[in-house]
């Protein structure tokens, strides 16, 4: 049996892209992408107050998620959610050992319980008020497939529609000569059962699928294909190509995620 | 239930109360408390914690000296007490490297080099050579080193939801072995002490000065320990033994950051789902491992929520007056001594508890309790509202 959903919705926030609809033409190839500064997203589901409580990579997660879940016409409410981030919130990492590393030990207690890295998890179901599964997880430059293994192994359990980010932010000057991740970057999808209607494509994975079928992820522009190595959420942009791409009817494609030992089938609907 | 049935075959730990099985179980039947007044250096507040022996000293792979950091040392500890290491690998020879999953928790993964470092800035204000971001801070790490040392190549990853974050492994694990992307698993997990969760939580006020005592009236606050736990996560055949992973339930509190729901929502449902899940009734489970912090809010609302789901007749315990608050790994230390209490039948008390905080109505045992019990709970709550609950059967 083959493991597979059905996409629902999608997101991107990312510099030069500050959503999934100003993504599209770039991924097309029909605008080149320019680095230019990331808009950090205001998500209408945080309240201006807690908002100010937020930190960039926060904010990052719950816009992009938004931005998806909106598309996919469940409520917010509604969607298990699987965070995969590779880094966490290093911001808030560089700010504690700052302190740390001052005489007085100042942390602040905000900011403590800020720097889990189920944080943005944390904000996004007290804003949602999603009471559901949720998960925060890592798998370092693997993040991306981990997290999708673990949203269709969870829809392959329950059959409910699943809320997958992927999001990171550059790591601060300190920490950047040390890391890999160099650009903020964030996507989302929601996935539901493959048999689910108002599907944009259908994936699934297969064991058997010849490898490089479309070339997907040397489709990526120059540009592209260098910020996709700049930011372990990015490892999706062949993906999200493809679903930029997608026209009804068209062949299905095939393509390698780094960390996944299958192939990733992507079916246009 | 899972839709294969899971057994823990084999199983170790290590934390304040010593390295491996039966220093634990020892410590656990004899009432001996692994904490100790805090005598770690980097944050001296006054505090106590369940400080783990040995790590200092050991000898640490050279093939994999970069990723040499407190977390990794008590990783590599665990994984090499009770003959753990050497059952994976006889696993890996028999099912291949590729279809053994590894699903480990951590909170803080090996912060400790990163706050070191950034005392240690050069005269440009530079980290100091011989940082390893990747190997260590990074919490990727943890899971890196142990597929690394265990030459496992399956489905990985790092759950991080703080406290709650190695019970989890087991629900994760049992997603990816029922869907095909694994036969078996490792899981488990690791947290370390360092200062940003002792001067983390003492921000917070939740720090207690005493020793902890869950549940108890006059209780204040936490002890931070450190600790690590490893089990092996087989498909139920003739030839395995050990304690059944029956169900486990997730949810999330949808409240505040911080702080618990005052009525215990979310662990309510996290509990109803794991018995929903193994499919038996509240009355058959004999012993709950709570997750009982011991901070006046936690207790609280992980009373009213047993209570709700049990009523006040199932026997159960914190065991963090042994050793500490383990964070990250409480799940797994916790799933272990919970595994104990079935193969051994006796429930450890709640240590350090004098006298229960009026109005709370859970049976906590001020006593140990000679009893065979066939069904124990594990609880395991975090931060941002992230909840787990398991259940074991000593059927196998």
């Amino acid at each position: 049996m083959s493991l597979g959903a059905a996409i629902l919705g999608v997101g991107l926030v990312a510099p030069g892209m500050a959503d999934w609809t100003q993504a599209v033409p770039v991924l097309r190839g029909e605008r080149p992408w320019q680095a230019e500064p990331l808009v950090v997203p205001k998500p209408a589901l945080l309240p201006a107050n807690e908002r100010r409580r937020t930190t960039t990579l926060i904010r990052l997660a719950i816009g992009v998620a938004e931005q998806a879940q909106l598309q996919s016409g469940y409520g917010a409410d509604e969607l298990a959610c699987v965070f995969a981030s590779a880094e966490g919130d290093t911001d808030i990492v560089d700010r504690l050992c700052e302190a740390l590393s001052q005489p007085q030990k100042p942390v602040s207690p905000t900011q403590f319980h800020n720097s889990v890295h189920n944080a943005p998890a944390g904000y996004w179901a007290i804003a949602a008020k999603a009471q559901g599964f949720s998960t925060s997880i890592t798998a370092g430059p693997h993040t991306f497939a981990a997290g999708l293994l673990e949203a269709l192994s969870w829809l392959h359990s329950e059959q409910q529609p699943v809320l997958l980010l992927a999001y990171d932010v550059a790591l601060p000057p300190l920490l950047a000569p040390h890391g890999d991740v160099q650009l903020p970057f964030a996507c989302a999808l929601v996935l539901a059962p493959p048999g689910s209607a108002g599907a944009i494509a259908r994936l699934h994975l297969d064991e058997a699928a010849a490898s490089g079928d479309a070339g997907l992820s040397a489709g990526l522009a120059t540009e592209l294909a260098a910020l996709a190595m700049a930011n372990p959420a990015a490892a999706a942009l062949p993906l999200l190509r493809h679903l930029a791409c997608a026209t009804p009817g068209a062949n299905p494609g095939a393509l390698q995620l780094p960390g996944m030992n299958q192939m990733l089938v992507v079916q246009p609907c | 239930m899972p839709a294969h049935k899971l057994i823990l075959s084999h199983y170790t730990l290590s934390n304040a109360l010593g390295h491996g099985l039966d220093a634990s179980w020892q410590a656990l039947r004899s009432g001996r408390s692994g904490l100790r007044e805090n005598d770690y250096a980097p944050a001296p507040l006054p505090t106590w914690i369940g400080r783990v022996e040995g790590l200092e000293a050991m000898a640490f792979p050279a093939a994999l000296a970069d990723y040499d950091c407190r977390n990794n040392r008590l990783a590599l500890l665990t994984l090499e007490q009770d003959g753990f290491a050497q059952q994976v690998a006889r696993l890996r020879e028999r099912l291949g490297a590729s279809r053994i999953g590894l699903f480990v928790g951590t909170s803080t993964s090996g912060i400790e080099e990163t706050e070191s470092a950034y005392a240690r800035r050069d005269t440009a204000g530079q980290l100091p050579a011989g940082y390893h971001y990747r190997q260590t801070q990074s919490p990727f790490s943890l899971a890196d080193f142990c597929q690394r040392h265990l030459a496992l190549s399956g489905p990985v990853q790092v759950i991080s939801t703080a406290c709650s974050s190695s019970a989890k492994v087991f629900a994760s694990a049992a997603r990816h072995i029922a869907a095909g992307l694994c036969d078996a698993a490792v899981v488990g997990g690791v947290d370390s002490l360092c200062q940003s969760t002792l001067y983390g939580f003492n921000s917070l006020e939740l720090v207690s000065s005493e020793r902890c005592r869950p549940w108890d009236a006059s209780r204040n606050g936490i002890n931070i320990g450190e600790g690590g736990g490893f089990a092996l996560l087989q498909r139920a055949d003739d030839t395995l033994t050990g304690p059944v992973l029956l169900g486990y339930g997730e949810s999330s509190d949808a409240w505040h950051m911080s702080t618990p729901h005052p009525h215990g929502d979310g662990a309510v449902a996290a509990m109803e789902q794991a018995l929903a899940r193994a499919g038996i009734r509240a009355a058959d489970v004999g012993y709950i491992n709570l997750h009982g912090t011991s901070t006046p809010s936690n207790d609280r609302a992980e009373d009213r929520a047993v209570v709700r789901v049990f009523g006040s007749q199932t026997p159960c315990s914190s065991t963090k007056g042994w050793t500490g608050h383990t964070l990250g790994a409480a799940g797994i230390t916790e799933a272990i001594f919970a595994a104990l209490v079935l193969q051994h039948g006796y429930l450890p008390p709640s240590l350090n508890t004098v006298e229960i905080e009026s109005g709370l109505q859970a049976d906590v045992l001020l006593q140990g309790r000679e009893a065979a019990v066939d069904v124990v709970m594990s609880n395991s709550f975090g931060f941002g509202g992230s909840n787990c609950s398991l259940i074991l059967g000593g059927g196998q």
